[in-house]
């Protein structure tokens, strides 16, 4: 009977299927390429320019922002949450009707280094022209003449979301005025070529200060305070000064390569946000360039300390239970990780920064390690949302930051419940296994 | 400035956005085969999908003494029986103050109850012992009638009583001899099959993660000497007959992670 | 109607060890590929998290990560002259599903097969005549290929998956500490062995002292971090006691997850689609090419997949079934006569154990392993003289504490009642204080033991289900008596306060779990009349099928069968590659 009524579910729906339309009919698709294996292709033989334009696609990081879920690489789509709304990234890919196929060399350059469409508007600086105007003509015309040999795809982004009156575009003539200045880069001639180079990928093209630096109402970057940590989209992006304890103080200029190139080293390994950095630009980057930024990186000097007061001895108890129980299985009971594996949390930066909302992050939502060439596994932490309450998250990112060496602000369960919230993570998501309930 | 937060993460597991729409539409009728109970069929190429957040997650604990399944006089009945089965002393907890009849009452309210995971179609002649369970009911039906039969056998043998009223040994008569299948039950029920079901699923609800309802306290686990969900034991494993020290816990945590 | 898709190279068939591997393969080889797994998309974090993995109702009494026989099953009997009935509950043998299959839930036992073993008919007749061979109707068979055509691909899949051990035959080279009985090795473990707790401890000290060569289990749970040839990493494992029948929540034991996917799922030309099941192995009107595979997915919607080449990578049972219901890889077996090969020398395996209580010494038996086993190989295979035994084959005997799970695993003493005060009080005074030897046997093939389709029971598609027949017989009952007494002498002489003899007694049931070691049915050889693939897993009579995994086995050995099916689908790889892609046809002249 049970068989008989299967069997009749499997008719009934064929022709519902059926009635539904062409759609049904269709198989799943997957995207041609991810991000990766669309810029890992190589170019023709002999196409210098060609092959320019797509290290400097690499180093700019352009396929994280201008993918969306799901969809194909660099055909755009992807919400950007900004202080005056939501902004979707355009079509990058040579399509003449929804892509940049029309986009002459002239109106690429002028939206790279001056932040204007083709049409002479503004671009809204979730496009980072702050950073791209350091992009030379030539550069630009690689990146443009590159992007026209990815396959076109044919996809119009939703349109932004922006109230009143940040849907004017004017408004953002005032704050170029206040943030914004055209430039190209200037090396300083009394540091080594390596260092420039550094220089250059670190404020141009790679536009970390967008995340790294701390930002003001406005989303611009904070004046004197170069990348000592930013908080945006619910991440943390750390400090990457030369401060020991927050920032890269610690860190060996090989450290710093490693992590970029494979997104792992003895230290850290790239999560949230930075793991698509690591996957998209970074990895598929030339060891020389790696070592540039690497090199710059270490120049920055360091943020001053900050002091943070005793945690809750309570707090550190409850903490270091929850941490002996559920964490120390990976991270190991004395916070020393598995190096490349599991990071260590005795010492960790990312840990210890002034504001804790990644530590927060991850433990609610979890996070994975970047997936890169030569360390393809996205090692990945599990999200401890449906099993430990705001207090007890709190408990153990306060044990977390401050035993082992580290010292941190305490962590409350209002700092939890909110992120909380923001995450919609008061029940888990389901996984596709999850439809077995046997 | 960041990206908008969707619930799902950048080329989350649903890769391929034309499926999304389409598999979602067809997921509530879709005939259920082979386990996986109407997920979308996905394709997924290129990367290693994953949702921030998601997890396969048990279900949330279960709360409240009260039944949700059994009815009436079965409560009372399966509470005498486990009791019997794992009996309270000083050695440790019964089952009943364990919490096993709710953890039963949940499962059989469940899709334990409904069958799942069990094969259920006919014919259903009668089998060898070797071919196992051979029934046509789904563990619920099969509870409700076989705690009818036997309240009815009670009832009838012992001249009006209710198992739970009967003296201790001459419970263990009876549960004895449904284990042996030396006993007849009223309208066919097998006794014997029924008693390995119940017996399993006491011991399930004795010694299971007490997010199910059952092993309250863990005491069952501290009776033993299991420290549950604890995850890591490298430490020990070269650390001959030693006892180890770590308390029970379990997927909701302990007592010390709330202590103030 | 089905809807016809884009044609590929190679189409897989089942996403599990041998898909994975095939499917990397392949891939690398430049091929487009697509696999079809009829089960969800699942990985580490998420669906076995160490947050939650720990769930002994859930993953082995409610099944979450198996076969779920509510819509397919298969139907049992012990001999032809009983009525099949469906397999309504998993018991004997956990089938897998889902991405990764039973490669996420085994036990990470990676073992090779003696040199003696693919060649169990000549080899025992030669010893000890023919006799030996046939003997209570056994169908024993070569397998067509020797341990040093596999060895490189037995080192292979070792490197694959980091396995943690101890090589006792290298290069010829007997090495003190490992197993002196296996066939040479071109090289050492990946990783060294795992730590062994008490249990496994006492057991060794002993087997040693009785003159026993004891040798630490090769293991796929890792006794250290390991990056294996594709960049994959491999946890170190911490010992949690929740392997077999689970997922690895912290990456430490190998599986499809932790050593291809995060490799194989970056390739721009392998495409995965999951809840996709196959329905058959569509072909020429002549039956002598496959055009493809016709599947359903779970919308309901079928569809061809037109294909080049397919890779049948299920499970054996479903990989034998779909031989059945496309009528391909030859005629099927018919007991009575003994002609035909679908379906043909299905086996198992031939398991038994001895429990020990002591009073003075913690055990602990929580701290397990999947392969956390210190093991003895003199009574396996043909290590030891069978004259006059009765019976051909053998099998390991270990201390093995894969974990002290408390539903499945407390042990209590002989005569104890399985409920009630007294039960309570064993539970609770023997739990932490005992353990298991068990003994892993052989299982020879024999005429009456088969697999064909059920006349009667369908499935929710409409296609008849597997039947298996299937009994142990006098030669495996002989043996397990035999192994079963042996361990029972080792466990007396490590002086426990008691033991408890459990042997292998009657006919097969389905109901208590014993092993998910099926094997046969689409067996390999070296002739068409007496098989259905060749050394290279291909079929005889459609030679764009490619037929993987344990379903091959003419027989089944003394060991876990994983080790050398996945050497099996390197072995078939290559001579794809090499081979068959230069020049598409059979790779063996029949």
């Amino acid at each position: 009977m049970r068989r008989a009524l299967a069997l009749a579910a499997v008719l009934a729906l064929g022709t519902a299927g059926i009635a539904a339309g062409q759609d049904q009919s269709r198989a799943p698709s997957a995207p041609a390429f991810s991000p990766f294996n669309l810029l890992s292709r190589p170019v023709p033989p002999g196409q210098a320019q060609l092959e320019r334009g797509r290290q400097l696609a690499i180093q700019g990081d352009c396929a994280a922002c201008h993918t969306r879920d799901g969809g194909e690489a660099m055909a755009g789509g992807l919400g950007m949450n900004t202080p005056f709304g939501v902004i979707y990234t355009p079509n990058l890919t040579p399509d003449a009707q929804t892509g940049i196929g029309q986009w002459t060399p002239d109106q690429f350059y002028r939206a790279m280094h001056e932040g204007k469409d083709p049409q002479g508007r503004f671009l809204y600086p979730a496009f980072p022209y702050v950073y791209f105007t350091q992009i030379s003509r030539a550069d630009s015309d690689a990146i443009l003449a590159y992007l026209k040999t990815v396959p076109a795809v044919n996809y119009t982004p939703p349109a932004n979301r922006m109230p009143f009156p940040f849907n004017i575009r004017a408004l953002v003539w005032g704050w170029n005025l206040l943030f914004f200045r055209v430039h190209d880069f200037q090396p300083d001639p009394s540091k080594s070529a390596e260092w420039n180079r550094g220089a250059f990928l670190v404020t141009g093209p790679g536009h970390c200060a967008q995340c790294h630096t701390p930002s003001n109402i406005l989303g611009a970057n904070e004046t004197g305070k170069p990348f000592r940590g930013g908080y945006l989209d619910n991440w943390l992006a750390p400090d990457l000064t030369a401060n020991s304890r927050t920032g890269l103080g610690g860190w060996s200029q090989g450290e710093i390569v490693e992590y970029l190139k494979t997104g792992r080293n003895p230290r850290a390994q790239a999560g949230g946000p930075m793991a698509e950095v690591v996957s998209y630009s970074t990895s598929l980057m030339s060891d020389a360039d790696l070592n540039a930024i690497a090199a710059y990186l270490k120049s920055v000097p360091a943020s001053p300390g900050a002091t943070a007061a005793s945690p809750d001895p309570g707090a550190m108890k409850r903490g270091g239970e929850i941490f002996s129980d559920a964490c120390a299985s990976c991270h190991l009971e004395a916070g020393k990780g598995q190096p490349r594996f599991f990071p260590p949390l005795g010492g960790d930066n990312a840990s210890q920064q002034a504001n804790p909302g990644s530590v927060i992050h991850f433990i609610l939502a979890g996070g994975r390690t970047a997936s890169t060439q030569s360390r393809p596994s996205p090692l990945t932490m599990p999200s401890f949302a449906w099993k430990l309450t705001d207090q007890q998250i709190a408990d153990v990112a306060t044990y977390v930051r401050n035993s082992w060496g580290n010292s941190a602000a305490s962590v409350s369960a209002h700092d939890v419940a909110r992120l909380r919230g923001k995450l919609k993570l008061g029940t888990s998501p389901p996984t596709a296994n999850s439809g077995d309930r046997g | 400035m960041g990206r908008e937060s969707k619930g799902i993460s950048r080329r989350g597991l649903l890769t391929g956005g034309a499926a999304i729409g389409a598999a979602g539409a067809a997921a509530a009728a879709a005939p259920k085969h082979d386990g996986e109970l109407g997920a979308p069929p996905q394709a997924i190429r290129g990367e290693v999908p994953w949702i921030e957040g998601a997890a396969d997650a048990p279900p949330q604990a279960m709360s409240g003494k009260g039944y949700v399944w059994f009815t009436g006089a079965e409560g009372p009945l399966i509470e005498a029986i486990v009791d019997r089965l794992i009996p309270p002393d000083p050695t440790g907890p019964g089952a009943v103050e364990a919490g096993v009849p709710v953890f039963i009452d949940r499962q059989l309210a469940g899709p334990f109850g409904q069958g799942q995971h069990f094969y259920l179609g006919g014919p259903w002649p009668k089998g060898t012992p070797e071919q196992g369970y051979q029934s046509r009911f789904t563990p619920a039906q099969f509870y409700r009638a076989a705690l009818k039969a036997i309240a009815d056998h009670v009832f009838k043998a012992y001249g009006g009583l209710e198992f739970k009223s009967l003296q201790p040994d001459a419970k263990d008569k009876l549960l004895k001899d449904l284990e042996a299948g030396t006993v007849e039950l009223p309208d066919g029920v097998d006794g014997k099959a029924f008693f390995t079901m119940l017996l399993q699923n006491t011991k399930e609800g004795y010694f299971s993660d007490p997010i199910y309802g059952g092993n309250r306290d863990m005491a069952a686990w501290t009776m033993i000497g299991f420290p549950g969900a604890h995850y890591d034991y490298r430490d020990w494993v070269s650390r001959h007959n030693e006892r180890v020290p770590f308390p029970p816990v379990a997927f909701k945590g302990r007592p010390g992670w709330t202590a103030s | 109607m089905a809807t016809t898709l884009k044609p590929v190279d190679a189409v897989i068939v089942g996403f599990g060890w041998t898909g994975a591997i095939l499917g990397q393969q392949l891939c690398d080889a430049g091929l487009d590929v697509v696999a079809l797994e009829r089960g969800p998309w699942r990985d580490t974090a998420t669906d076995w998290a160490t947050t939650f993995a720990q769930d002994e109702l859930r993953y082995m009494w409610r099944h979450h990560l198996f076969q779920n026989v509510t819509y397919d099953t298969l139907t049992i009997r012990n001999n032809t002259g009983q009525d099949a009935l469906p397999m309504r509950r998993l018991g004997s043998f956990l089938l897998g599903t889902g991405v990764g299959s039973g490669g996420v839930h085994w036990n990470g036992q990676i073992w090779r097969f003696l040199p003696s073993d693919f060649q169990a008919k000549s080899h025992n007749a030669q010893r000890y005549g023919k006799k030996a061979v046939t003997d209570y109707d056994l169908t024993v068979q070569d397998w067509g290929i020797t341990y040093e055509e596999l060895e490189p691909h037995y080192d292979k899949f070792d490197k694959l998956c980091g396995t943690s051990g101890k090589a006792g035959n290298l290069k010829g080279q007997i090495q003190p500490g490992g197993n002196p009985f296996e066939g040479p090795r071109s090289d050492e473990y990946p990783t060294p062995p795992m730590a062994q707790t008490y249990g496994p401890t006492l057991f060794g000290q002993a087997a040693a002292n009785m003159g026993y060569h004891p040798f630490p289990h090769p293991s796929g749970n890792l006794s250290q971090p390991y990056v294996n040839p594709l960049g994959c990493q491999i946890g170190e494992c911490t010992y949690c006691g929740f392997c077999e029948k689970f997922g690895c929540g912290n990456y430490s034991k190998a599986s499809p997850q932790t050593t291809v996917l995060p490799y194989l799922m970056r390739k721009p030309n392998f495409l995965l689609r999951t809840e996709s099941e196959v329905l058959r192995i569509e072909t020429t009107a002549d039956k002598k090419m496959a055009t493809g595979v016709t599947y359903v997915d779970s919308s309901g919607q079928e569809y061809f997949q037109p294909a080049g080449m397919v890779i049948l990578s299920a499970y054996i049972l479903h990989n034998v079934r779909l031989l059945l219901l496309s009528g391909i890889g030859g005629q099927p077996y018919d007991p009575k006569t003994g002609e035909g090969v679908v379906g043909k020398n299905y086996a198992y395996q031939t398991t038994s154990s001895v429990n020990l209580f002591f009073d003075d010494k913690l055990i602990n038996p929580f701290i397990g392993a999947g392969s956390h086993a210190t093991v003895i190989d003199e009574f396996n295979g043909d290590n030891f003289d069978h004259a006059g035994l009765g019976f051909i084959g053998g099998g390991y005997i270990g201390g093995m504490i894969t974990g002290g799970r408390p539903i499945e695993m407390i042990y209590t003493p002989q005569g104890t009642p399985a409920w009630g005060l007294e039960w309570k009080k064993a539970a609770a005074k023997n739990y932490l204080r005992s353990f298991a030897l068990s003994i892993h046997g052989a299982c020879m093939s024999h005429r009456g033991n088969y697999l064909d389709l059920d006349p009667t029971y369908r499935d929710a598609f409409g296609r008849p289900m597997l039947r298996m027949t299937f009994d142990f017989t006098d030669n495996e009952h002989k043996m397990s008596d035999y192994l079963t007494a042996k361990a029972a002498g080792v466990a007396k002489a490590m002086n426990p306060r008691e033991i408890k003899v459990n042997g292998r007694k009657g006919s097969w049931s389905v109901v208590p779990y014993q092993t998910t070691h099926n094997t046969g049915g689409a067996i390999m050889g070296d002739n068409p009349k007496a098989s259905v693939v060749n050394k290279y897993l291909q079929l005889w009579d459609v030679p764009n099928v490619f037929s993987m995994g344990a379903g091959a086995y003419p027989q089944n050995a003394g060991y876990n069968p994983t080790g050398t099916l996945a050497a099996l689908a390197y072995h078939s790889a290559d001579a794809i590659k090499a081979q068959y892609l230069k020049a598409p046809g059979p790779l063996v002249q029949a």
